[in-house]
């Protein structure tokens, strides 16, 4: 496959930063994104160029690493698939395909495609963990939990944290990450004590980095590799009305 | 924020040294529940609750338009002595207008103060712009959607509430001022109602499940319902508010 890429360069966070377009020849449809964008790089350091930055570390599409908007899509238009699990038999032969990174002002460029996302550990620290000694983990059944709390809590608890959602939210709102790490903690028995006060402690910190608010477009769960559910926001709204009562 | 990651061969700062970013302080911004996202949102789930009940209530008095002029002017007389002999003429009315009117500004100003903050959010603007990936319509149209809404009031003030604009001016009967205020020689006033009136069911195609979702109130086993419900009462509203002027159109109302 032969394609043509425009991509987002830039030096570095201070850089204005412009779209370059490269021609990349003889790519497998086998390769996935990552890989073609290896092949691209590996020709950019043998001419003397600067390789084209970009995210990833598991490259299994567990690790939340990788992510770039392609064609206009946060990780692409496959549906529930990271960016290093597209493969390039999705795309034509001689394709034109724009490389963007995350567009969001809590999630400044710090080079070519690569975003810093502490803003997400930020809100993490204000209240997603449970304040407890754990221990060695309990018996299992000694706390039962409901079979569909344990199911949603676990759907919940699948996201990787790429950023997607926000990246794709024409309102830069983080509150699919948000409500998907309150919901995996207060469907579960060893969430309840604070559950109200991580609500308020959370949306409050995601509201601070000057993320956008939600106004359910649902964009966010479309691009979702993970696929969270919409219904993650709505109970992260009713956590937290009931702490601000 | 100086953490160091493994990145390819090389090890690097997450925020390379001399990188603004770095040293950056956390925004803050002023706390409290109307400066919160979602305490916006459940300012404007409620607010557009209290205006959607009195479409509900406009419709169905619209409708007794169909009735005749005798109905239709006495139900509008009836509005105004809502409450009597207990309250002062046109007390009841009053408050209600009022509460609306509270209602119509406080909805706006969360619009407003959300669309200002998802325009700070994303500073930069993507290059390739593609249509929606969630499939929805209705939503991408609220902002736009409640903005042509809000001027059509203006003008649906002036015409039918103080008849400033309308033919047979503020001091004909409610009745008269309905049927020559869509009169067939006023078509393009008629043709801007319609296209209002399905703004407003647009509008609230996403607003009804989508106040239920701002509340907390929405699940997993509910969205079908609420889907439902959303369309249906749309296309209730659009249908009620159009036989109106469609049985002036046709002669029933004259």
């Amino acid at each position: 496959m032969n394609l043509t890429l425009k991509i987002w360069r830039q030096k570095d966070p201070q850089d204005r930063g412009r779209m370059v377009t490269y021609r990349v020849e003889d790519v497998s449809p086998d390769m996935s994104f990552l890989e073609m964008l290896d092949v691209l790089n590996e020709r950019l350091i043998l001419e003397g160029d600067e390789p084209v930055a970009f995210d990833h570390d598991c490259r299994e599409g567990i690790c939340g690493m990788c992510g770039m908007v392609i064609n206009g899509v946060a990780h692409g238009e496959q549906v529930a698939t990271t960016t290093c699990q597209l493969h390039m038999r999705h795309f034509e032969d001689n394709a034109v395909i724009t490389i963007e990174p995350w567009r969001a002002a809590p999630f400044p460029v710090v080079k070519d495609l690569v975003v810093d996302r502490s803003s997400f550990d930020r809100i993490i620290q204000a209240g997603g963990f449970i304040s407890v000694p754990a221990g060695s983990a309990p018996d299992a059944h000694s706390v039962p939990v409901k079979k569909e709390d344990a199911d949603n809590a676990f759907d919940a608890a699948t996201c990787i944290a790429c950023g997607a959602c926000v990246a794709a939210c024409p309102n830069g709102s983080a509150s699919l990450f948000t409500a998907a790490k309150i919901t995996h903690l207060s469907l579960l028995p060893q969430g309840q004590p604070e559950r109200e006060s991580r609500a308020k402690a959370m949306v409050e910190q995601m509201d601070a980095e000057g993320f956008g608010g939600c106004t359910n477009t649902g964009e966010c769960t479309a691009v979702c590799p993970k696929g969270i559910p919409l219904d993650t926001i709505a109970r992260m709204n009713r956590d937290y009305l009931r702490a601000s009562k | 924020m100086t953490a160091t990651i493994e990145r390819g061969n090389a090890t690097a700062s997450i925020n390379p040294p001399g990188d603004a970013t770095a040293d950056k302080k956390t925004p803050r911004r002023r706390g409290g529940f109307l400066n919160s996202s979602p305490g916006k949102k459940a300012v404007m789930a409620v607010t557009g609750a209290v205006m959607v009940l009195f479409l509900v209530l406009h419709m169905a008095g619209n409708l007794k338009s169909f009735l005749g002029a005798e109905e239709f002017n006495a139900y509008a007389a009836s509005l105004r002595t809502l409450g009597e002999p207990i309250l002062p003429h046109r007390t009841l009315l009053t408050v209600l207008e009022i509460v609306l009117a509270a209602a119509l500004v406080l909805h706006m100003w969360a619009a407003i103060t959300l669309a200002r903050r998802a325009g700070r959010a994303r500073p930069v603007r993507y290059a390739v712009r593609r249509k929606s990936q969630a499939g929805g319509y209705a939503i991408h149209a609220m902002r736009y959607g409640g903005t042509a809404i809000f001027l059509f009031l203006i003008w649906h003030l002036l015409d039918l509430t103080f008849g400033t604009v309308n033919p047979a001016g503020g001091s004909g009967t409610p009745y008269e001022r309905l049927v020559e205020g869509f009169a067939p020689s006023r078509w393009w006033v008629t043709l801007f109602y319609v296209l209002a009136v399905l703004a407003v069911g647009l509008h609230l195609r996403h607003g009804l499940w989508s106040a239920f979702q701002s509340l907390g109130q929405a699940g997993r086993r509910s969205y079908r319902g609420l889907n439902a419900f959303a369309v249906t009462v749309s296309v209730l509203m659009v249908v009620g508010f159009l036989a109106v002027p469609a049985g002036v159109m046709a002669g029933v109302i004259k």
